[in-house]
């Protein structure tokens, strides 16, 4: 009997989320759309390129290549040091974005018909300009060697890249992670506290807690619905992310989704409480926007490191539960690491889990004090 | 305070000294009274009286502070669930779904009140022919008209056929006609043997009931048929008894 009613309880809830087509395709297309806006927004595009051309040795072959990049309307060359040393000064003041360096023997090595070599130094403080940056450079000597070859066959130009103040160019890798906890966050807590609450506004959660139904059974029964969403988003969010920017995946896919769930379970334990402790539905938005989805953002490590954090913020980040899922987010998509290294944040999200969730069955209860 | 023992061997609803106690405010102060089985009981009182609470206490959503109450033969305090599969409830506010439609709403009720299936399509029928909705049960509930929306979700609170039912101003809002339909749907439940707990606000709405009772300040005024209370307070209508008790409160 107690089965039958959870169910039929679910198909409720199912029947809630499907009927509202408009706030169901927004939710499923969100980590689409929101994977594809943050990263192109963090490699936005660039069009002046300052560049610092330092040419120990100049002859022919050093201007032809010089001449392409000042005729290339993305470039323009902002100054000729005599060495690199001369041209860090350039870089810290921010008025230089790439350095093409010559190798001194540059015009010989293709009179052999050797690789020449040149290096491309890149300021990558933002790094996703800097890669950018490194695409059309690349592409510019890539034209002028294909120019060569056609009059010399075999020809080469050999670039080497230095990326300056981020060598690892990090940023969408680590940003994915960050977005799928966001995601998470905002379908299972923040969705889950406006249905509740508006059950509660409009009446109806009275009535199911005057049925045979158990408050257990209202939030499972709540819950489970918006945790098969929240599954098909971090899908989505992960197939996106491979598909438009190339995200690595290198750890286990069940473990993270098995992370994942237990992830939502705690964010969907925070909404069911908040619809609980809020007296309407704006109030409940309210406060699921600034309890959950402010944190989730600030306070995670998923904009502003933690790291980089002032020392008397960095304990308050400990009582976010996505600041524990990005690190293990992270740590399985980007390292590859398993459970031997994420056991402790595993632990504090089922143990945050279990605290939230009898918080929430116990809020459920009718006042029976 | 309460009328002499009830005729009645089967007592549906019984308290003796309930009360509810919020800090040093006391909401209900010790009412006893006796529901028959069957039997349609008004209960009134102004806004703040005490109604709410009391209701609440009957059908398990609050605990009392004193005194003990059984609801079709179960004690309030430690037999909750099985009051809760033996009653319904009709809130004040509107407790079917907007967005699902009749007949997904009556599936709902009926699935958590662990009907079968063939239970719920069989009932289904019953009470949308009953209704006059037969051609609306894919209809959105939410686009229904006021007055069937209300006809509707007391349908659907007797579904799984309690022994009481416990309705909480149901006819605010709703037009003369859809009030005397109403009350006709409830003579109806009462002659089935179910019994009606209901409150209201509309005095003429109080002489349909069997039996009333009018809550002034957490205590029961008076306890009666229409009747006898028009008798006892020499007045013509209800609403009459009810200024006469209620003036007190005005003045103070």
């Amino acid at each position: 009997m107690n089965r039958g009613a959870l169910i039929a309880f679910m198909v409720k809830e199912l029947r809630h989320i499907l009927r509202d087509r408009q706030t169901l395709i927004v939710l499923l297309l969100m980590p689409l759309v929101q994977v594809v806006l943050f990263g192109f927004a963090l490699r936005s595009d660039v069009r002046d390129i300052r560049l610092v051309v330092i040419d120990p040795s100049p002859d022919y072959e050093t201007m032809a290549l010089r001449d392409r990049f000042r005729s290339s309307d993305r470039f323009h060359i902002v100054a000729t040091p005599p060495s690199m040393v001369a041209a860090e000064p350039l870089f810290r003041k921010g008025t230089a974005d790439a350095a093409l360096v010559f190798a001194p023997d540059f015009a010989e090595q293709l009179g052999r018909g050797e690789p020449a070599r040149v290096l491309l130094v890149i300021d990558a403080s933002d790094p996703n300009t800097g890669t950018t940056i490194q695409g059309y450079t690349r592409a510019v000597i890539a034209m002028h060697e294909a120019e060569l070859s056609a009059r010399q066959p075999r020809l080469r130009i050999v670039p080497e890249t230095r990326m300056r103040f981020n060598p690892t160019l990090e940023s969408v890798n680590l940003f994915v992670p960050g977005l799928i906890a966001l995601v998470l966050t905002l379908v299972s807590a923040l969705m889950t506290a406006i249905s509740l609450s508006r059950e509660k506004e409009r009446g109806t959660l009275e009535v199911l807690l005057v049925s045979p139904l158990r408050p257990w059974q209202i939030i499972v029964g709540k819950v489970l619905p918006y945790l098969a969403l929240a599954f098909a988003n971090v899908v989505t969010a992960l197939v996106a992310a491979w598909l438009v920017f190339q995200v690595p995946f290198r750890g286990s896919l069940p473990l993270l989704l098995a992370e994942s769930i237990l992830y939502s379970i705690v964010s969907l334990a925070l909404g069911v409480l908040i619809a609980a402790k809020t007296p309407s539905q704006r109030a409940a938005m309210l406060a699921a926007m600034l309890g959950t989805l402010l944190p989730s953002t600030m306070l995670s490590g998923m904009v502003f490191p933690i790291a980089s954090m002032p020392g008397w913020l960095v304990p308050f980040t400990y009582i976010v539960p996505a600041r524990w899922f990005i690190v293990i987010a992270r740590g399985i998509m980007l390292k590859g690491v398993g459970l031997e290294h994420l056991w402790l944040e595993t632990l504090v999200l089922i143990v945050m889990m279990t605290v939230l969730m009898i918080a929430a069955v116990r809020s459920f209860k009718p006042r029976l004090a | 305070m309460s009328s002499s023992a009830r005729p009645d061997p089967a007592i549906a609803i019984s308290t003796r000294d309930l009360t509810r106690q919020f800090g040093d405010f006391t909401a209900v102060d010790h009412i006893t009274f006796d529901v028959g089985a069957g039997e349609v009981f008004g209960f009134l009182g102004a806004n703040g009286a005490g109604k709410t609470t009391a209701i609440k206490m009957l059908i398990g959503l609050l605990a009392p502070t004193g005194g003990e109450g059984h609801v079709a033969g179960f004690d309030i305090r430690t037999e909750r669930p099985e009051i809760r599969r033996n009653i319904g409830y009709m809130s004040q506010r509107f407790s079917l779904y907007g967005d699902l439609t009749v007949r997904e709403n009556i599936d709902l009720y009926g699935g958590i009140y662990g009907l079968s299936d063939a239970q719920i399509n069989d009932r289904a029928h019953t009470l949308l022919a009953s209704l006059g909705l037969e051609g609306s049960a894919r209809e959105l509930v939410g686009r229904l008209p006021l007055g069937w929306k209300q006809k509707l979700a007391f349908s659907v609170a007797l579904l799984h056929e309690p022994k009481i039912v416990f309705l909480d101003e149901p006819t605010g809002g709703v037009d003369p006609i859809t009030r005397r339909q109403f009350w006709e749907m409830i003579y109806a439940t009462g002659a089935r043997g179910t019994t009606v707990f209901v409150t209201t606000h509309y005095m003429d709405e109080a002489e349909y009931c069997d039996r009333i009772s009018i809550m002034v300040d957490g205590r029961i005024a008076a306890i009666g048929t229409p009747g006898e209370l028009k008798t006892r307070f020499s007045a013509v209508t209800v609403n009459d008894v009810f200024v006469q008790l209620a003036r007190p409160v005005d003045a103070a």
